[in-house]
């Protein structure tokens, strides 16, 4: 490809790129969207499918906020995406629970939805703490040792694969170009206002420039002079085979897709860039698993994998503007279906005006930044 | 439509769909469903659209089946024994209590 001059170029084409492209193009900007070859790192490809608010955002209300606002946002993007490019990515909002196997894992839900709720003042947080009839009534496939469990009316679950091919289809559809095997190595301010990025497909140009490249950002946004310390976070899914309806609400560890497959997860390990699946994490997923929901003892596992999630030392997103290269922005997080919504009608945003607003300034990445010791 | 080597191997009776059919010895049961020109062995349970055996080698789960009562089996990776009760596996299977 050759040099071309585009309102913004995005670096990866996961979810958070995807969606930040996609909200860029409905903007009316002139977009390219890189990404790198399909054997690179993915969590958009190996993830779990929820749209998660429950618990989130412990120490930084802004989280929990941000989180709950996305998942009100994502019935508008449905709906953008099906009307963009004829696929839903199947989004359901029934409610989520937390299931306790104990009294002390009861407890620990209570105290954590009391502590935000706490914190989130007047905007109000939405739970009930479930006792052992009361969620049985809402699961009643539960096992004989769950305890309870906690319920948040903000939580649901999408389909991620059609999440991704929406994105993209719709992004394409409305103009934008969507160009893979093109790993950016270099970044380059332009004189006279803008950045050029040097990858495997050529040079490009552009007035702005998004860096949401997973794994590939801590490299990329050292660049433009930003530290973004993300590390990979290893999680594995088990799938079973598809039956009929049975479970009415996702939980954390086990959720029915759309289509009947039950996935069960929930593993979190720090294994480096390792994302083989590992039989000892497939046991612990499927023991756990088992105790929740017996009757899952009768279902094939058909599909097994592990992927990275990229996460960051406090497990917050990174949303930050470099000072010393203007228009490059750096955009990460470890809920990219969650956020999906609010990357693609709010994020994108940030990049149109060219300023993160004052609101989302504690996402910056220099929170990290340690003052050294004498 | 598939034919087969000649091959003096005996013949398997089985059942499918409460009538009775005929395989080779060491087929799969989707072979000997297909050699019996069956090509729905089964309804998705998205849209109950039919469907049949695809890869061969376990890995669409296209092919699935019930089997002497046991749910969502996938023919092409089990071997037909005699008197094996074959059914169509139509949409979801059901999970018991
Ligand atoms: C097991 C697991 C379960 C999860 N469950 C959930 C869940 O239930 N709900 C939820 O909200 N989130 C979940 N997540 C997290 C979610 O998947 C991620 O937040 C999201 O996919 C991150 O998207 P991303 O675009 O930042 O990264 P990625 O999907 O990793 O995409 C980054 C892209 O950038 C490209 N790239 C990298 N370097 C370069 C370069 N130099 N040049 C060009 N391109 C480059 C890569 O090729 C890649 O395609 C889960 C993650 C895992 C691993």
């Amino acid at each position: 490809m050759c040099r071309r001059e585009y309102d913004v170029v995005v670096i990866g084409a996961g979810l958070v790129g995807a969606a930040v492209a996609y909200g860029l193009a409905r903007a009316g900007q002139r977009v390219a969207l890189l990404d790198e070859d399909d054997a690179t790192y993915r969590a958009s490809r190996g993830n779990f499918g929820l749209v998660w608010v429950q618990g989130k955002g412990v120490g930084r209300p802004e989280y929990a906020l941000w989180s709950r606002a996305s998942s009100e946002r994502w019935f508008a993007l449905a709906d953008a995406l099906s009307e963009d490019c004829g696929l839903s990515p199947s989004y359901l909002r029934p409610g989520g629970v937390s299931v306790a196997l104990s009294e002390d894992e009861l407890g620990d839900l209570d105290a954590k939805l009391a502590g935000l709720r706490h914190a989130a003042g007047t905007a109000a947080y939405d739970y009930e703490i479930l006792d052992s009839a009361r969620v049985r009534e809402l699961l009643p496939a539960c096992g004989p040792e769950v305890a309870g469990g906690a319920y948040t009316p903000y939580d649901g679950h999408a389909n991620p694969l059609k999440l991704m091919c929406g994105l993209h289809a719709s992004l394409v559809a409305r103009g934008a170009d969507y160009v893979t095997g093109a790993r950016v190595e270099d970044i380059r301010p332009l004189p006279g206002g803008g950045l050029e990025v040097h990858s495997r497909r050529g040079r490009i140009a552009g007035g702005k420039l998004v860096i949401a490249a997973g794994h590939g950002s801590k490299a990329l946004a050292a660049q433009v002079g930003l530290d973004v310390p993300v590390y990979p976070e290893h999680g594995q899914i088990l799938v079973t085979e598809r039956t009929g309806s049975w479970l009415g609400f996702p939980t954390l560890g086990v959720r029915q897709t759309d289509e009947g497959s039950l996935l069960l997860g929930g593993s979190q390990a720090e294994r480096g860039f390792d994302a083989s699946a590992h039989a000892r994490t497939s046991r612990d997923i499927a023991l756990r698993a088992l105790r929740t929901f017996p009757c899952l003892g009768s279902l094939r596992i058909v599909r097994t994998w592990g992927a990275l999630r990229v996460m960051t030392p406090d497990g917050f997103p990174i949303y930050d503007r470099s000072r010393t290269h203007p228009g490059a922005f750096v955009f990460t997080c470890h809920s990219g279906v969650t956020l999906a919504a609010n990357h693609a009608f709010e994020a994108s945003r940030w990049v149109v005006d060219d300023r993160i607003p004052e609101e989302m300034a504690c996402f910056a990445a220099d929170r990290f930044d340690v003052p050294q010791a004498a | 439509m598939f034919r087969r080597l000649p091959d003096p191997a005996g013949r398997i009776p089985f059942d499918f769909e409460g009538e009775p059919f005929e395989a080779r010895a060491g087929d799969s049961v989707a072979a000997a469903l297909l050699a019996n020109r069956v090509l729905t062995f089964r309804t998705t349970p998205v849209s109950g659209a039919p469907r049949g055996p695809w890869c061969l080698i376990g890995n669409c789960h296209e092919c699935l089946v019930e089997i002497d009562g046991e749910p969502n089996r996938q023919a092409c990776m089990v071997e037909v024994r005699a008197g094996m009760r074959v059914r169509r596996q139509r949409g979801a299977r059901v999970v018991p209590d």
